[in-house]
């Protein structure tokens, strides 16, 4: 049965879909939303995870853009912040600890806290650069018409108006490792893994990684945009799916819950429609899918529907998460070595050095969970008591490495992992074993499952150069159309990744209407 | 037989009789494999293929077994026209490109047995086919190796093939498949060839190529059947206009510069490209062809003269390129000097005036010579005996 027809659907309430389809919807589309999940937001998402405690999937908002959240007007929409400008505190386990804030840093000697200042306001002409060219569809490099010459000049431009010295060191890092740059800068150890971390986190690199330098602009994108450290949301991540979701409403989009896509629906090579599991479908000639590229093109659409050469490109997106996520539901406020109680509810970062995020890294690489694994925690019951019982409180860490194809599978190693988690937990954080109420790991396949993310990666896709900017996700699909003809990707897998921005679901909404007034 | 790192080329199974034949010891290579160019002398080769029988060694061919329930899908996916219409016990000559539309092989396709098939091909693609078949329930085996074959090409190839034993060999049609005993084995023999002419393409296991080898030229003896090595099939290939990966295109993944490949329009092979059948590969690229025009034009041309065009320009009637010779030869027995060329669009119009810069030596006196070309439609070589069944007796 095919009910009435849309101009455009969107697959995927995630918050880029939810922001494609708001954007459409302001531009005069009939837009239909339609998530699997019961709630919007994808991985922007909170649940009772053990009773009367709330957890929230992404815990910390750091590259909101700033033109979508005002176009879409989302703090109109309920969006309400409960913590910003969040400190980022480093800490090694042994009383030591380093706390970033701005552009300034505590706890290092002179010089690093002037080459610090520097990295970081270098760091905003960078991401400035990148952040305009991330709010634009990039431009085609083989097939150029005058509006991507145009496009080319522009990013030639911005890259020139950085001047001599700064453009080249822009060319010379942005493919080089974090670990090399990092060192050049830098003496204190604390420091230099706290920038490193900032680059690894969610990929599946170390510090040492050629172009891991990308990965860290990319963290720190909304720097050249002024914006401070990052925020904890009132009420969870989940309450920013839903200002997301009553902004694409007020817009005039339509979301339908629990209507799980099985198929997108062709004729003659372009977009028809799409079936749900239950065999209904709608039709439309715009479809816009916030689910990842392989599970786009591989499960969606099909691969005998396509081109041989372009499913070996959607094959080999490297899309493998290392990531996890633990939730602990503790008895009381856990005391970190080494941290002032001024800081307990910063973004904590816990590793010591470079080499010890190395040394982690390394176990992924074989299948293997880190051993001793680095984390960013964030205790948002600091700024958000609502979020567990009275008294009580909510630890929310990032952890790696733990790949999404271990070894053994992870049924038999998921309980040895938390523990491992814990017992990392207990050499910073001494006594906090003894205040676990309840404890939640979810791996990278339990993200999969949960967050319909195949590979279970937080980005979709590896953040890496040759799955950046005019190769993301693969050639043929970096400016959001896709060899089928009415299909559009706006999601993390698009350009110019994941991280909460909302800028893919912008920039494919954009594109797709630029694109259908054009015919 | 030694492996590849034992040695620089390999031997084919039929080496033995090869080698004794090969008198002129002219040899060249074909995909790792030694081949002769010429066995004594490469006229009498061609003239065996137009008068009597040739019998040309095709074990080095790349072939890949195709097979597993979504077989016919797949080569339906992976090739340019419609597999369907292949039925089992035929044979169907067939391109496949990359996503731009650009011709990656030739080949021939054998549906030897309903879900089964055998991919004959010019250059490797093993990697190809398996990325091809992601998402697919396919099962290919690469059996260059394991597969003999000798082309038996010629008037009088029937009836050597019969005197060999194959009984009802006139019977088969043209690109039909049957299967034979022979030697204790299986002999399948299937109507098909590069020469234009009547002519049978002879498979089997490595274990019997001694004995067929020898069984086929003593049979055949009556019928002047004569071993033939690559420059006659050459000659002949070109006599008949047919085009070879590497000579008269550049296959899609070798080609280094942007734009330097071909679409299957661009090589006259409009006919193999079926674009109500469903997705393939390059679809969506050839379509936007279609739509758009072709960028190149290929043709048979007559040259004047008697000079081979090899490796010319086209001229137009001011003088400009439009183009340039891939393969050309004087043909013997079409008496006609034909040149295989691609031109720019819209050059290769039936009443266009043409010209091929020709340059050629006289005892070290080189001369250049402006050759008028005419384009030929239709076939050159096209003999009745290539289509006719019962084959004729001879």
């Amino acid at each position: 049965m095919t009910e009435a027809a849309y101009d455009a659907i969107v697959i995927g309430a995630g918050h880029n879909g939810l922001t494609c389809a708001g954007y459409l919807a302001r531009s005069g589309c009939k837009v239909l939303v339609l998530e699997a999940n019961d709630h919007p937001g994808g991985l922007a998402a909170t649940w009772e995870f053990a009773e009367g405690f709330r957890v929230s999937a992404a815990h910390l908002l750091h590259i909101l853009n700033p033109q979508v959240a005002k176009d879409l007007a989302l703090e109109l929409h309920g969006l309400k912040c409960a913590a910003a400008d969040l400190r980022t505190v480093a800490l090694d386990g042994a009383g030591g600890q380093v706390a970033i804030y701005g552009g300034k840093v505590e706890g290092v000697d002179a010089a690093d806290a002037v080459a610090y200042a520097e990295f970081h306001r270098q760091t905003q002409r960078f991401t400035k650069v990148l952040a305009g060219f991330c709010a634009r569809t990039p431009p085609r490099l083989a097939e150029r018409g005058w509006g991507d010459n145009l496009a080319l000049a522009r990013l030639g431009w911005d890259l020139r108006s950085l001047g001599k010295a700064d453009m080249r060191e822009l060319l010379r890092i942005a493919a080089i490792n974090i670990y090399d740059v990092a060192n050049d800068r830098f003496e204190n150890p604390l420091l230099k893994a706290a920038i490193g971390l900032d680059a690894v986190l969610g990929s599946h690199m170390g510090p040492r990684s050629p172009n891991s330098v990308y990965g860290y602009l990319h963290r720190h994108l909304n720097d050249g945009l002024g914006g401070g450290g990052p925020r904890v949301v009132q009420g969870g991540m989940g309450a920013l799916g839903e200002a997301f979701a009553t902004a694409a409403e007020a817009a005039g989009a339509e979301i339908r819950y629990g209507c799980r896509v099985v198929r997108i629906d062709l004729q003659d090579g372009r977009v028809a429609g799409v079936t749900l599991a239950d065999g209904n479908g709608f039709t439309a000639n715009l479809v816009l899918s916030n689910a990842n590229l392989k599970t786009t093109f591989l499960d969606l659409v099909g691969p005998a529907n396509l081109d041989a050469g372009f499913v070996r490109r959607v094959h080999n997106f490297r899309a493998q998460g290392v990531t996890a996520k633990l939730h602990l539901a503790l008895d009381g406020l856990p005391e970190f070595r080494g941290l002032a109680s001024t800081d307990a509810g910063a973004r904590l970062l816990l590793t010591p050095s470079m080499d010890d995020i190395e040394l982690a890294f390394n176990h992924a690489k074989y299948g293997e969970c880190s051993p001793s694994p680095i984390m960013e925690v964030s205790i948002p019951t600091l700024h958000d008591p609502a979020l567990a019982p009275v008294g009580k409180h909510v630890l929310s860490a990032v952890v790696q490495y733990a790949p999404h194809r271990l070894r053994g599978g992870w049924e038999a190693s998921r309980a040895a992992f938390l523990q491992t988690c814990v017992d990392r937990l207990e050499t910073f954080a001494p006594g906090i074993g003894g205040m676990v109420l309840a404890s939640e790991l979810l791996a990278p396949p339990d993200l999969e499952k949960q967050f319909n993310l195949r590979g279970g990666h937080w980005h979709h896709g590896e953040i890496a150069l040759d799955q950046a900017l005019f190769m993301r996700p693969v050639p043929g699909a970096h400016r959001y159309a896709t060899p089928v003809s009415g299909l559009y990707l706006c999601g993390a897998s698009a350009h110019p990744g994941g991280g909460l921005s909302g800028l893919a679901g912008r920039n494919a909404a954009l594109q797709a209407i630029r694109e259908q007034e054009a015919k | 037989m030694k492996p590849h790192d034992e040695t620089l080329l390999l031997d084919t199974p039929f080496a033995a009789g090869v080698r004794r034949a090969c008198q002129l010891q002219d040899w060249g290579h074909w995909k790792g494999y030694a081949t002769p160019n010429a066995y004594e002398d490469v006229e009498q080769e061609y003239f065996a293929l137009r008068n009597a029988a040739g019998v040309f060694d095709l074990s080095p061919m790349t072939k890949y077994r195709i097979g597993g329930p979504d077989a016919g899908a797949f080569l339906n996916r992976l090739l340019t026209r419609d597999v369907g219409k292949i039925g089992p016990g035929r044979v169907g000559y067939c391109v496949w490109c990359d996503d731009a539309g650009m011709v990656l092989d030739d080949g021939t396709l054998f549906h030897l047995s309903e879900g089964d098939y055998r991919l004959c091909a010019q250059e490797r693609c093993l990697d190809w086919l398996h990325w091809s078949a992601l998402g697919f329930d396919v099962d290919i085996q690469d059996e260059t190796a394991a597969v003999a074959a000798l082309a038996v090409q010629g008037p009088t190839s029937c009836a050597a093939l019969r005197a060999l034993g194959l009984d009802g060999m006139q019977d088969l049609k043209p690109f039909a498949l049957r299967s034979f005993a022979f030697d204790g084995g299986e002999l399948l023999a299937s109507r098909t060839g590069f020469t234009g002419d009547l002519g049978y393409e002879l498979w089997t296991a490595p274990d019997h190529a001694q004995a067929l080898w020898d069984a086929l030229f003593k049979a055949g003896r009556d019928y002047l059947i004569r071993p033939i090595g690559m420059a006659a099939l050459d000659l002949a290939r070109i006599e008949a206009g047919f085009i070879q990966a590497g000579e008269d295109f550049v296959p899609a993944d070798q080609v280094l510069r942007p734009g330097r490949g071909r679409s299957p329009f661009e090589l006259g092979l409009d006919w193999l490209v079926d674009f109500g059948k469903g997705p393939f590969t390059g679809r969506s690229a050839l379509l936007r062809e279609r739509q758009r025009g072709s960028r190149f034009r290929f043709v048979k041309l007559d040259v004047q003269g008697d000079k081979p065009a090899a490796d010319s320009f086209i001229l137009n009637k001011s003088g400009k390129v439009v183009g340039h010779v891939t393969s050309a030869a004087w043909c013997p027995s079409a008496k006609r000097n034909l040149a295989l060329a691609s031109l720019q669009m819209p050059w290769g119009r039936p009443d266009d005036a043409l010209y091929a810069e020709i340059y050629y030596s006289r005892e070290l006196h080189w001369t250049r010579l402006k050759a008028r070309c005419k384009v030929i439609e239709g076939p050159l070589w096209d003999p009745p005996r290539r289509r006719q069944t019962p084959a004729p007796d001879f």
